[in-house]
């Protein structure tokens, strides 16, 4: 049996940040990460770069031996877990190897979600989560010539507008009526589509696939209209799910993720939770999956300094939507919940696009105090938004000047918070 | 423990939105007259008449590095600069999702975020600004060079809240020491405990508590004792002004004259503040204390102040210097100075300590009035020793008028029109003798080959 003080299941940004935490108070409880991928530990995030060829494999590695060195950190890689036993503190491996542990972080991200389409199963599809998967992507890419991405969310378009740069004639199939629905309202999303349009990349909104088949290399989908359309390559970017399977039995709570509290613990003593796999407190109430890589570096701190007995740890404020997009040489900047304010009446929203320019903005606020913003060529920071947001600066008596002007009036007002 | 780095340091108050940082910024990054190559950026707030500021804090636990998916931005381990790969940036944006400060900032003009790189250690914003608003403070080597060392008081000494005597003092036998022996005439120093109560001591190093008048005696014959048995010792006081310029005097005069091999700091607070306040030798003209009172007959101290660090540039030390608490880089240089010099012969440290229970201004603001003290030039920064002579080693180009910084002050709250005019004029005869003093150094009279240039007598 393997034995770590510290035992970290997961190898990205979460799990790189408690490794920080815990070392800053901490420097010689031994410290393990397990991570089921061969490759050494990158982002999700720049795996889309790594299909358009911008970023290298072996260029994007988060840290490196050296690294783990240093802070005498073990990494085992191709380290599958299995199952979790809280009682005896142990999980266990699909090699069969069993690792004890005083505090267990887990930081396992979220896998590709595959939609209940009829034939699905029969046919080969690409996914986008690991290394591995983008390596494959990419060299699809270069065979094809016709493409089939389900799911017009940051993946699917991202992948969909590599494969147009790459010459491929790709249909982007998307259930909701709009593209990036979570973060961007249809204004937004329409500038957003329209471009991809303008590029050559088929655009099918609200509309999905309700049968599909292989096609010689590829496949044949049937959509909902009964048109058919085929295909040498199917990506499936239909959201994701946190991975959680190997809890089962473990006692341990999930819901959409993983349920943790402020301090990302969960509700099994000595266990944590932090990242795309929990579920925390959202900003505006609730508990929410917020997966997004910010999100994911905050709440592996946390974990990380509380796991490590930090007893001033600042517990999660609550998770902001955060999204910074560029597609086609463009970029979009999506921060709070401007796209989704269900559940919130009496909300003021300034609208305003230049088409010439081709920039658009939209600031929502509740009661004179910022509750989402998002901006496509029209650069905000979004550090900065996401402040106002957390903080709930009021901003009543600088409205028409922040709607005028959110970059220079929040930076002003940063400035003046920080001195 | 971490390494400490050199900032940019803003002073809002003293920025006038003239923008040449921003200039000077861009020309150095972009060679571009274009703003948006800027990387520090000034924000007029229309509002309130001042101006904000956004830059790069160069983070110690930097978001954007930890939000970077392409390993681009890395904090760099030896100057503490967060580097812009440009290479494997894949202009994400996320860097400025974690960013509070918009320190790193996307322009579309531009095609990828910038941030600032405090131009490899020469700043061109501090170079361009011309108010004071911004300033390159390079202390960091302090810190590096000396926080691991042994602070060598005890915890809980009890000096009143906002002294900067306590601040002083560690930092200085901090550097100086364990070899190290002290003398503590009465004063705040012992009177905060450094020299122990209750049978325990408030140092870690053999502290004795010497009468007023005759620590610098008593220092003489402990070096010759050591130096006898050959033991490298460095004898230093920590007094209080009345412990050097009044009662003390005789005795820190007579080791000038031997020259004796000791370290003498006198911590000027103007006064004997520990025991009431009463005024002594070196007490301002005007001040309030419980001796030169404000009423019907008197207002304020009616003679002026002795100026002890002057007096002792004409004895026979081997190093004199003055030093402030808002200018640690100052004083450490000082004070290295100072204990190679103490080797073989006196070296004379004159640090003022405004003192907040006594003076009567907030515990908040001391290390500003050390600061306003030099800015007004009612004090100087200088050293002397007589090879060289007198140096400036912080010039005050163009001095704030002395009002600024009386008015900061308790004891100086009665002053009339007339008195502060009367400082004034102090304040700039005072300041011209120093010039004098420094035109007429040695090193100056010295020609480029060691030879006297010829002086005009008549000027």
């Amino acid at each position: 049996m393997q034995h770590s003080n510290y035992l970290i299941v997961g190898s990205s940004h979460a799990a790189f940040e408690a490794t920080s935490a815990i070392r800053m108070f901490d420097s010689e409880g031994t410290l393990t990460l397990l991570t089921r991928d061969a490759h050494l530990p990158y982002s999700p995030t720049i795996l889309p770069y790594v299909v358009s060829g911008r970023s290298q494999p072996d260029d994007v590695v988060l840290r490196d031996d050296g690294y783990f060195r240093n802070n005498h950190v073990a990494l085992v890689r191709g380290a599958t877990v299995a199952s979790l036993d809280p009682a005896q503190s142990c999980v266990y491996l699909a090699s069969g190897e069993t690792w004890r542990y005083e505090r267990l972080l887990i930081a396992t991200g979220a896998s590709p979600a595959l939609p209940p389409i009829a034939g699905l199963d029969d046919v080969a599809f690409h996914v986008l989560r690991s290394m591995a998967d983008a390596v494959r992507l990419r060299q699809a890419i270069g065979r094809a010539k016709t493409a089939i991405v389900l799911g017009a969310g940051l993946i699917g378009m991202h992948a969909a507008e590599n494969m147009a740069k790459a010459g491929v004639a790709v249909t982007v199939v998307e259930l909701k009526p709009h593209a990036l629905s979570g973060y961007f309202e249809p204004g937004a999303s329409a500038i957003i589509e329209g471009t991809f349009a303008r590029n050559g990349v088929r655009m099918l909104m609200g509309r999905t696939i309700s049968e599909i088949e292989p096609h010689g290399e590829g496949c044949r989908a049937r959509m909902d209209d009964g048109a058919q359309i085929a295909s040498d390559l199917l990506l499936v970017c239909a959201g994701v799910k946190p991975n959680t399977t190997f809890l089962a039995g473990s006692g341990i709570d999930i819901e959409d993720g993983i349920l943790v509290d402020d301090r990302m613990r969960t509700n099994v003593a000595n266990v944590w939770a932090a990242g795309d796999v929990a579920q925390a407190r959202g900003l505006w109430g609730g508990k929410v999956v917020n997966g997004i890589l910010p999100n994911a570096v905050e709440q592996g701190r946390i974990a990380g300094f509380d796991m490590a007995g930090d007893a001033a740890v600042a517990p999660f404020a609550g998770a902001v939507p955060l999204n910074t997009y560029s597609f086609f040489g463009q970029h979009a900047i999506s921060v709070g919940r401007g796209a989704r304010s269900d559940g919130h009446d009496g909300l003021e929203v300034a609208e305003t696009a230049d088409a010439t320019r081709g920039t658009y903005r939209r600031i929502v606020l509740d009661e004179g105090r910022l509750f989402g913003i998002s901006t496509i060529n029209d650069f905000v920071d979004a550090g900065v938004m996401w402040q106002l947001i957390r903080r709930r600066v009021d901003l009543s008596a600088l409205k028409a000047q922040f709607v005028a002007d959110p970059r220079q009036i929040g930076r002003q007002l940063m400035s003046r918070t920080w001195r | 423990m971490g390494m400490c780095f050199n900032t940019v340091q803003f002073h809002a108050s003293r920025c006038d939105g003239c923008g040449d940082c921003m200039l000077a910024c861009a020309q150095a990054k972009s060679a571009s007259a274009d703003l948006a190559h800027a990387r520090i950026r000034i924000l007029p707030d229309a509002a309130s008449k001042t101006y904000e500021l956004a830059l790069c804090r160069q983070c110690a636990d930097p978001v954007c590095v930890m939000n970077c998916p392409s390993g681009a931005l890395t904090k760099n381990e030896k100057n503490g600069i967060i580097d812009w790969n440009a290479g494997s940036c894949v202009n994400c944006l996320l860097c400025t999702a974690g960013c509070a400060y918009a320190g790193i900032t996307y322009e579309a003009s531009i095609g990828h975020v910038t941030k600032c790189d405090l131009c490899g250690g020469d700043p061109a914003c501090v170079r361009a600004c011309s108010s004071g608003a911004l300033a390159h403070r390079t202390e960091a080597w302090i810190f590096n060079a000396y926080a691991e060392k042994e602070d060598l008081f005890c915890r809980g000494l009890s000096a009143c809240h906002g002294c900067n005597s306590e601040l002083l003092i560690r930092h200085t036998l901090r550097m100086v020491g364990p070899d190290t022996v002290v003398a503590a005439p009465p004063g705040c120093i012992p009177g905060m405990g450094t020299v122990g109560y209750n049978g325990e001591t408030g140092a870690k190093v053999p502290i004795f508590h010497s009468l007023l008048t005759n620590s610098a005696t008593m220092l003489a014959g402990i070096k010759r004792q050591y130096n006898r048995v050959g033991r490298d010792v460095t004898v230093m006081a920590l007094a209080g002004d009345g412990g050097t310029a009044d009662a003390g005097f005789q005795s820190v005069s007579a080791a000038a004259d031997r020259n004796d091999p000791i370290l003498f700091i006198c911590v000027d607070n103007e006064g004997y503040m520990n025991t009431g306040m009463q005024s002594s030798g070196v007490t301002p003209y005007g001040s309030w204390t419980s001796t030169t009172p404000v009423g019907g007959a008197m207002q304020g101290k009616r003679t002026e102040s002795k100026n002890l660090p002057v007096i002792m540039t004409m004895h026979n030390c081997s190093y004199v210097a003055t030093a402030s608490t808002a200018y640690l880089d100052d004083y450490y240089r000082k004070l290295a100075r100072a204990v190679e010099v103490a080797k073989t012969g006196m070296a004379y440290l004159h640090v003022y300590a405004p003192c907040p229970t006594g003076w009567r201004f907030s515990s908040a603001m001391t290390t500003e009035v050390c600061r306003m003290q030099v800015l007004t030039n009612f004090i100087a920064l200088w050293e002397y020793d007589p090879e060289n002579g007198l140096r400036f080693t912080h010039p005050v180009a163009t001095p704030l008028p002395v009002r600024d910084y009386l008015s900061l002050i308790g004891k100086y709250q009665h002053l009339s029109e007339e008195q502060i005019a009367h400082i004034q004029r102090t304040v700039d005869t005072r300041i011209a003798f120093l010039h004098q003093l420094a035109a007429a150094s040695p090193a100056k009279l010295k020609g480029p080959n060691g030879e006297r240039e010829s002086v005009d007598t008549r000027a």
